[in-house]
Parts: structure tokens; C-alpha cells; sequence
């Protein structure tokens, strides 16, 4: 028996990192019906790995020789099929794959690796149409691209592996009905398609930056395959937007600041108890030349402008450095692209450190009845903070009570119970 | 179109060859097909092995060989849309099995 350790760590990373690359290729081989045999040849694949080097040891390109057992994995299932219904072989070029004179080498086509990225990217944006639903699409790439487990896609959204399952099924179905291709969109349409597959990327890493999780390998699982996806957008010239770069600048700032959020228990921290000596500099350096990247181009996203306001936190030495008049500045920028009543909230924060407490509560006051505010436990515990400031101490634990009910994770209701014990002694 | 049948007679022995050769003679397959098949002109075909049983005398006696031998051995087929016989053979001129000695019958598929 060789070292099983090493084996296990070596395929977990191939399954995060190629096994969404080995299943784009082979759904863009099978076709978009095809979607579970695509998925179960690099299952297959990874039991082969699993099983012939516990016993052999590990070959020296343990990725080479995954892809090269898939591929060949593939060519025995095109040689069972090619007389049935199941693959579609119309076009010209999978019509070679149905002759042994072509089999071979047009199968090598599909494993060369420009071609793979770009199969890759192509599935990205196939899971994110804009007629699937953002849970949909999330849910999708995770299982499919990320290499997650049915189990593990449950945690990580704090739901039952039944609904993950359903959801995953309806994608498929939406594939094979509609005979979704893998494509990178045109030139034309790239913007637009671009941002949808931003927006599930953040929510991916929102999931694993936000304290919902008690899980810490999870949570650190979801923000580094956010990366990773927007990082293989930067890597195709056709999808380097600036909005990708400001996505992955934002990210990087978040991320530096990550550790410094929690106690060793779990607890949260606020950010001007933090110690800012445990942020990571080298990610931060990262995100400024991301940033600097990103202000390319004469289009401004939200990521822009939220980047921003995260390096205006990561540079100030301490939370009295904080420069709230760019960060205001910012949220105004931001509030021009979109009215989102969330982006409003976080200003009246703003205003509550620049301003003081009188005018972030005139602020606040202007959202009141906003039904998404409503029932944001944040929006509640803001209007805490500010009462609590203004002195309207019985106001403040109404306040935070409300918080309490809304938010599930347990992390953000101890620091909601503490919140409110300090105001009662 | 009509559909016809592309004999592919003889050869050299492939197995004698080094992978990177039958790799790229594979490739030149690839293309010459690839090429029938952009213009929606391939139906398909595929290589033979060289053994054989043959059945001769109404099916009563079985050898375990081909009848033809070398040159005369048919080593695979392809079938083609055309619409003239000498369209056809046109098609077959790109074929890369010349380069390795082969011939090839072209022969229109009857209708019956």
C-alpha cells in the first residue's frame, strides 16, 4: 500500500481544479443532454486514479494521466454509441469521432489545452444563463465546475441535499431541452453575459466570506473557487473585463482581511477592534494591481467602486485613519449605478462615522418601509448602533431584538446578545 | 447525390511504423475526412482488420484467410455523396492511403 494520504490530497486538488475542465470537454463532446455520462466518466476516472495508485504508486503527472484516462474513457463510449440515438454526431467535426479512421485523432482536438480553457469558460457561462435562477446557477457550479459534492453544495448554502439535488436537475433538463451549447458569447454580448456569471461568482464568495458557516473548510473552499473562476476569466483575453479585474481586486482585499475578522472561538470582530497586523499585505499588493487593471476601459461597476472602498479600509493603519470622505464619495458613485437599498444602508454607516449619529439617523430614517430592508437583520442591528449612539437605549434593544430574529447563523447572534448585555449594564 | 463506396485496396504495414508516423498519418486522415465531412459529403467508413474467414461453395466450406492477398486485400471503406461517378472519384484522389500504397475502387451504390 503507498502513502493513501498523499494520493487523497493529490486527488482532492485534481477534483476541485480539473474535474469541471474534464467535464466541460466532455459535455462539449457528448453534447449538453449528455450531461450525467459527462460526469460519470470523470467519476470514473478518479476511482481508476484512486484505485490503480494505491496499489502502483503515483505516476509523475498525476493530471496527465487523469485527462488520459478520461479521454480514453470517452473513445469507449463513443465506439458503444456510435450506432445509437444517444450522441448527436451531426456535426461535421463529432462525425469524425464515429469512424476509426478519425476516432483518435479528432479526440486528441478536444484535449488540447487551449481548447480545454476555453470549454471551461464557455461552461461557465452556459450555467450562467440569464434564464436559469441565480441558486440554480450557483448550485451548477459548484457541483459541476468546483468539483463540490452533492452533500457539500447543501452545507455550503445551509440546505437539504434533496433541494440541491431537484436543482441540479432542473438545470440539466433546462440543458438537454434547449440543447445548450458550451460557447463563450460574442464580442457582442460579452458584457452582459459577463456580469451575470460576476454576480454568481460573488455570491459564491459572499457565502464563504459571510460568517453563516461554522464550517471554516468550507467557508475557505468557497472564497478560493470564486477565485480560482475569476481568475480563469483574467486568464482568456476575450473575458479580461475591467469589471472581471475590479471583481478579483475586491475579492483579494476581502480576503487579506479575512483572518483578522474572527476570534480564535469563531467570534466575529468588528472592524475597528480588528488587529490590522494579521491582514494579509501580499494579498492586498495583489488587489492593487488588480484594481489598477481594472481602471481600463471607460465603464465603472459596482465591483469599481466596492473595491475601493475595501483598499480605503486595508490601507488606513488604524480605523481612525479610515478615509470615510472617499468611502462616501464611493457610495455615492455606486448609488448612481444602481439604487440597491443594501449599497443605502452601508452609507448610513458611513455618515454615522463621519457625520455622527444625528445625521446617520436622519439618513436611515429615508429607508424606512423598504420591504428588503425590512427583514435585514443588518438594516435593524445598523439602526441599533445609531439609537444606541443617540442614546435611545430601550429603541437600540428593540432594535437589536429584531436583528436576533432574522440572522440564523449563531456567530452573529451571540455578537447581537453581546450587543445587547453591554447596553443593559 | 448518390452514395458510393470507396474500396480501399493494399497498403504498407502500419504496424511496422513509429507511433509519431501513424500519428501523423492519422492526422492526414483526419483532414481529408474532415474535409468530405464540411461539405456534407461523408457517410462514413472505417478501416479492416486483415483477418478473415471466408465462405465459399454456398456457404459449405469456411477458410481462415482472406481470398485476396498484399495489393489485392481490401484494408477498409468509406462511403461518400456524389452526384456523378466521376465526382466521386475526385474525392478519392485526396485520399492519404496513396501515400502508403494503396488503391481505390469507387463504385456507385445500387439501387435495387
Amino acid at each position: 500500500m503507498k502513502d493513501t494520504r498523499k494520493i487523497d490530497q493529490t486527488l482532492n486538488h485534481l477534483f476541485r481544479h480539473e474535474s469541471g475542465k474534464m467535464v466541460s470537454v466532455l459535455v462539449k463532446i457528448f453534447g449538453s443532454e449528455n450531461f450525467e455520462l459527462a460526469e460519470d466518466v470523470v467519476q470514473d476516472a478518479l476511482l481508476s486514479a484512486l484505485e490503480t495508485w494505491k496499489y502502483r504508486g503515483m505516476p509523475e503527472n498525476p493530471k496527465a494521466w487523469l485527462y488520459r484516462v478520461a479521454k480514453n474513457k470517452a473513445i469507449d463510449i463513443i465506439r458503444k454509441n456510435k450506432h445509437s440515438n444517444i450522441i448527436d454526431f451531426s456535426d461535421p467535426e463529432k462525425q469524425l469521432l464515429t469512424s476509426e479512421y478519425t476516432l483518435k485523432s479528432t479526440m486528441n482536438n478536444y484535449w488540447q489545452e487551449d481548447y480545454i480553457k476555453d470549454d471551461f469558460l464557455g461552461m461557465m457561462y452556459a450555467c450562467c444563463l440569464p434564464e436559469i435562477s441565480q441558486e440554480n446557477q450557483v448550485t451548477f457550479i459548484l457541483k459541476s465546475l468546483c468539483g463540490f459534492s452533492t452533500k457539500e453544495v447543501a452545507k455550503s448554502f445551509l440546505t437539504s441535499e434533496d433541494t440541491i439535488s431537484k436543482r441540479l436537475y432542473r438545470t440539466k433538463e433546462y440543458f438537454r431541452k434547449n440543447k445548450i451549447k458550451p460557447e463563450i458569447p460574442s464580442a457582442e454580448q460579452i458584457t452582459d453575459r459577463t456580469s451575470v456569471v460576476l454576480s454568481s461568482i460573488y455570491l459564491v464568495f459572499n457565502e464563504g466570506y459571510n460568517s453563516t458557516h461554522s464550517e471554516a473548510l468550507i467557508r475557505k473552499d468557497l472564497i478560493s473557487q470564486a477565485m480560482h473562476l475569476c481568475k480563469t476569466l483574467l486568464d482568456s483575453e476575450r473575458t479580461q473585463l475591467p469589471e472581471v479585474y475590479a471583481l478579483m481586486a475586491l475579492m483579494c482585499f476581502h480576503t487579506a482581511r479575512s483572518e483578522g475578522r474572527l476570534t480564535p472561538e469563531g467570534g466575529l470582530i468588528v472592524l475597528s477592534r480588528q488587529d490590522r497586523s494579521t491582514w494579509n499585505k501580499e494579498l492586498i499588493q495583489h488587489g492593487k494591481t488588480y484594481l489598477y487593471k481594472a481602471g481600463f476601459g471607460n465603464t465603472f461597476s459596482t465591483y469599481h467602486f466596492e473595491a475601493a472602498i475595501a483598499l480605503q479600509h486595508c490601507v488606513a493603519k488604524k480605523y481612525k485613519d479610515t478615509n470615510w470622505k472617499a468611502i462616501l464619495n464611493y457610495y455615492d458613485l455606486m448609488l448612481d449605478i444602481s439604487k440597491d437599498p443594501i449599497v443605502s444602508l452601508n452609507r448610513c454607516l458611513v455618515i454615522l462615522e463621519l457625520n455622527g449619529p444625528q445625521k446617520a439617523f436622519e439618513a436611515i430614517e429615508k429607508l424606512k418601509g423598504n420591504k428588503i430592508l425590512e427583514n435585514y437583520y443588518l438594516y435593524h442591528a445598523s439602526l441599533g448602533s445609531i439609537n444606541e449612539q443617540l442614546q435611545c437605549t430601550t429603541e437600540a434593544i428593540n432594535n437589536f431584538k429584531r436583528a436576533l430574529q432574522l440572522t440564523q447563523s449563531k456567530r452573529e447572534q451571540q455578537f447581537l446578545k453581546d450587543r445587547i448585555a453591554s447596553i443593559l449594564n | 447525390m448518390k452514395d458510393y463506396l470507396f474500396i480501399i485496396r493494399g497498403g504498407e504495414d502500419m504496424s511496422t511504423k513509429s507511433p509519431e508516423e501513424i500519428q501523423a498519418h492519422m492526422k492526414d486522415w483526419e483532414i481529408w475526412m474532415g474535409g468530405l465531412a464540411q461539405k456534407g459529403q461523408l457517410v462514413g467508413g472505417e478501416p479492416l482488420q486483415n483477418e478473415a474467414k471466408t465462405l465459399t461453395e454456398r456457404g459449405t466450406k469456411v477458410t481462415d484467410r482472406p481470398l485476396a492477398e498484399g495489393k489485392e486485400l481490401v484494408g477498409g471503406y468509406i462511403i461518400v455523396k456524389a452526384n456523378t461517378l466521376d465526382e466521386a472519384t475526385g474525392l478519392a484522389k485526396g485520399c492519404p492511403g496513396f501515400e502508403h500504397d494503396c488503391s481505390i475502387e469507387v463504385r456507385e451504390i445500387a439501387k435495387m
